[in-house]
């Protein structure tokens, strides 16, 4: 069973990635997983030291506090300084994801996605944490 | 279709499928809000950062949306726009009209494309694609000043790592600007943030613009988060913290390593004044900024800060040090629109917790309290049995007490479901601004538009349906109303011409109000063009009053479409914008003066769930008929009857009205012959016609429910009603009636409406 947090403001784009993760085969591999959404960098703030979380995905170009500021908070915490992190973001806010990047995440999936492109990040880091 | 075609067939997908629809409508809609706010802050000569980054971000959100659902065409335009929204917010292009042009048609393209995508038009794609190349266009024109500005500064990298590239040229603008840069230290509770940033920012925006917000990682448990929020702000120290301070804000000025000349409030004295927690972070949040050399800070700060004023970032990069005369141009924004009046900019714009729900979900709530209503009403006559009987009064009494206080809860609930389903006005009035807008770039004609009343609350389902009808009567208004500036300016009218919109409550109905000042309707040439199309005879049209006249622009062909011009055009007659309004079970009126204006007057029910109607009696069955369309109710005088081709018809008030034996129409078994009948007058816009019932049992408001699947192709019935005695009543659909009755005849008539009613 995999935990999976998804920061992102657009709940269209949450649901998306919902269905996406949450089917079957994809789930099944990993005995089932439970996408947790969190709408904003605050939400994240409220759910991260509630749970327990095997993957984070977090957009960058959001109100408040934005993703980079999230991923330097992740990576501060004792808990998540290690949990993989993967930036879901437009290709145009390159200079924003390399930022991202080198404050510790570990993957990047360019807006739009197709599910196997986000499927195939994810699995890359849940298997390399398996490892 | 084919835009948003290629579903997934499950359950999740086609779930967020529906998300992505309501998300993009909602995202279409504050776009709209958000450009009518820009435009008014464009036409003060202002300018909103923060505005144009909440625009940037709704495009960006589209893109992002778009192309993950396949929408290929709103991906197309998203991208063109997002690259447009980001050069402007970074201030590489002006915010010019044509910018501003450029912003309302995309946001008007998003409209329609969701629209094709829903079947209701066809798919824009030559709009589309002129657009993209006019959005390209204007994206080539940039200046290269951004990257030179960026070079001028020097400021930390801790910070600027957690930054956005947006949010660092924020930064440099401002600093460029000569604004000063404070650090604010607030502790929030994780329960309660959104609520207190909310509050937080609503204090800091009429004093400065935030540029970022930092969780320090520090002095938070689970449950509270510490946060840095960077501010930038033209006002003093003590300003900010007496607008913004408290016992858990900590607002110290960041210091600056080249700007010398500038007197320096000594940090580790605002330290002091804060909680002890503070101290330490202060030294751990130190960031710089430092500027080499020359730093226009020093020319800026030289002006009054209440007098502040600044040039726009564009143009401060191509001269770094103007002498300060020349800062005196634009005000500076971020304060200028967040000042407006009690905060109003500041609440239409403001996000509130609230939840979507689908309308159908309140209609399933609604018919449970129709269910509850039932139950109430066998309760009631339990309740008399038993208070009818000696031996139980106790229990009568009782069960007569927990009757009432049911009653009042149903009562409320009723009312507080309906609350939910009303919306404000204001959703559709902005997309007329828009319209407004798009007249004046189309047409040289200028007109204003004065909204009032946005705050009044209808029916979501009103409000869908009302946007196209008060469209047209704008268009209409400003095509045909609204003089040409020369014109207006020889009769002596101010060349802008009005176009005011009043919205407002009136009992159980709203009144909507389109009133111009232009050049009135002419009686004479709307007779002459009625003559002409046939809509009435030569002869008839010397016998019409003035308000008869006038209404004949709603008559179906008085408008034809070859002679419609593009704005108001369409082939779309005022006949449409009348049925349409109808519909909604509402009517309009026309009055004007020739060469004063003209004022449409469009009066609707405030909810299509609850209807007053005149409850009556044929054959012994109740049936309702909605007020809306009840002119009045007369008693039957037999001697007035007449038959005139197969028709039966009585005069009345000098007109000849066509009547229906109602028992008849429906092959009702009259049993109360004897009884004494009446005439109820059903109009339909200026068609009018008697109805023959048995009795009148007074006015009643009832909640309408639909006939079910079976009994669908009976035409005639709006509806049904329980009458809270466990019986139905019909509601007359008294729109159709009267279509049938007048363009049928009587053989035909008696085939549509054969299924028995009750």
């Amino acid at each position: 069973m995999r935990r999976i947090l998804v920061v992102e403001d657009s709940s269209s784009t949450r649901a998306f990635i919902r269905a996406i993760l949450e089917d079957t085969a994809f789930a099944k591999a990993y005995g089932g997983t439970e996408v947790v959404e969190a709408s904003g960098g605050f939400d994240a703030m409220r759910l991260l030291p509630r749970s327990r979380f095997d993957l984070i995905l977090t957009d960058i170009n959001m109100p408040d506090v934005n993703g980079l500021e999230l991923i330097q908070f992740i990576r501060k915490s004792e808990h998540y300084k290690a949990t993989p992190l993967i930036i879901v973001s437009t290709q145009s806010a390159e200079r924003d994801v390399e930022r991202g990047i080198s404050l510790g995440a570990n993957g990047y999936v360019a807006k739009p996605f197709t599910a196997e492109e986000l499927r195939a990040a994810c699995m890359k880091l849940l298997v390399a944490k398996e490892g | 279709m084919a835009e948003f075609g290629g579903g997934r067939g499950d359950n999740a997908g086609e779930r967020a499928r529906e998300e992505f629809f309501s998300e993009a409508q909602e995202v279409v809609d504050g776009l709209s809000r958000d450009l009518v706010l820009l435009d008014a802050v464009a036409k003060r000569g202002e300018s909103d950062a923060e505005l144009v980054n909440d625009i940037f971000r709704a495009v960006h959100t589209m893109k992002g949306l778009s192309g993950l659902f396949g929408a290929a065409m709103m991906s197309a335009l998203s991208h063109e726009l997002e690259n447009l929204l980001d050069d402007l917010r970074l201030g590489r292009i002006e915010l010019s009209s044509e910018v501003l042009d450029l912003l309302f048609r995309s946001v008007e393209l998003y409209g329609k494309i969701l629209a094709s995508s829903r079947g209701d038009a066809p798919e824009p794609a030559a709009e589309v694609k002129d657009l993209l190349a006019a959005l390209s266009h204007v994206s080539e024109q940039k200046a290269g000043a951004g990257g030179t500005l960026v070079a001028q500064y020097e400021l930390d990298p801790g910070l600027l790592g957690v930054l956005t590239e947006y949010e660092e040229h924020r930064l440099r603008t401002n600093i460029q600007l000569g604004l000063s840069l404070y650090r604010m230290r607030v502790t929030f509770s994780l329960m309660t943030i959104d609520s207190a940033l909310d509050d937080l920012k609503a204090r800091t925006r009429p004093h400065g613009e935030i540029l970022t917000y930092l969780p320090t990682g520090e002095g938070g448990d689970a449950d509270t988060i510490e946060l840095e929020i960077l501010v930038a702000s033209k006002v003093s120290l003590d300003a900010l913290r007496a607008a913004v301070g408290g016992p858990n804000v900590i607002v110290a000025e960041v210091e600056r390593r080249g700007g010398a000349s500038v007197p320096q409030p000594d940090v580790r004295q605002n330290r002091a004044t804060g909680p002890a927690a503070a101290g330490p972070a202060v030294e751990t949040g130190e960031f710089s900024a430092h500027i080499p050399s020359n730093p226009p800070v020093g020319g800026a700060r030289s002006v009054p800060p209440t007098a502040f004023r600044t040039t726009p970032p564009s143009a401060a990069a191509m001269s770094l040090a103007p002498p300060p005369e020349e800062h005196a141009r634009v005000s500076l924004a971020p304060h200028g629109i967040a000042a407006g009046p009690d905060g109003k900019d500041l609440s239409l714009r403001s996000v509130s917790q609230t939840v979507r729900v689908d309308i159908r979900k309140l209609d399933h709530l609604m018919n449970i309290v129709g269910e509850l209503a039932i139950v109430r009403g066998t309760i009631s006559k339990l309740t008399e049995r038993v208070r009818g009987q000696l031996e139980m009064r106790e229990l009568g009494t009782e069960l007569h007490r927990l009757h009432r206080s049911f009653d009042r809860h149903l009562t409320q609930m009723q009312n507080g479901i309906l609350e939910v389903r009303m919306v404000p006005l204001g959703q559709v009035f902005d997309k007329l601004a828009r319209i407004v807008r798009q007249a004046a770039r189309e047409h040289e004609k200028q007109a204003n538009l004065v909204i009032a009343g946005a705050d009044t609350e209808i029916d979501k389902l009103i409000v869908e349906e009302l946007s196209d009808p008060l469209m047209h009567m704008i268009r209409n208004a400003i095509d045909h109303g609204i003089e040409s500036r020369d014109e207006r300016m020889r009769v002596g009218k101010p060349p802008v011409g009005t176009i005011a919109l009043n919205a407002f409550q009136k009992g159980n109905h709203v009144v909507i109000e389109i009133e111009d000042d232009g050049r009135g309707m002419d009686q004479k040439r709307i007779l002459a063009v009625a003559v002409k199309r046939r809509v009435v005879s030569e002869e008839e049209a010397t016998q019409l009053s003035s308000k008869e006249i006038l209404n004949l622009v709603f008559m179906p062909g008085f408008t034809t479409k070859d002679e419609a011009t593009a704005l108001s055009g369409r082939g779309v007659g005022m006949d449409v914008v009348k049925t349409n309004i109808g519909k909604l079970g509402g009517v309009v009126d026309i009055s004007s003066e020739l060469g004063i204006g003209t004022k449409m007057t469009i009066t609707l029910p405030i909810t299509l769930a609850i209807i007053s109607v005149l409850m009556m009696k044929i054959g012994g069955q109740t049936f309702c008929m909605p007020l809306a369309n009840v002119e009045e109710a007369i008693g039957l005088d037999e001697s007035l009857v007449r038959v005139v081709e197969g028709r039966e018809v009585m005069t009345q008030r000098g007109a000849t009205l066509p009547i229906v034996r109602l028992a008849k129409f429906f092959r009702i078994d009259d049993d109360a012959v004897s009884q004494r009948a009446y005439v109820v007058i059903g109009t339909l816009g200026d068609r009018r016609v008697g109805f023959v019932v048995d009795r009148l049992l007074g006015q009643q408001d009832i909640v309408i429910k639909a006939l079910g699947k079976s009994l669908k192709h009976v035409r005639g019935f709006a509806g049904a009603t329980e009458l809270g005695d466990q019986r139905v009543g019909l509601v007359l659909d008294v729109a159709a009636l009267i279509e049938e009755v007048l363009h049928h005849d009587d053989n035909r008539l008696a085939g549509v409406f054969g299924a028995r009613a009750g």
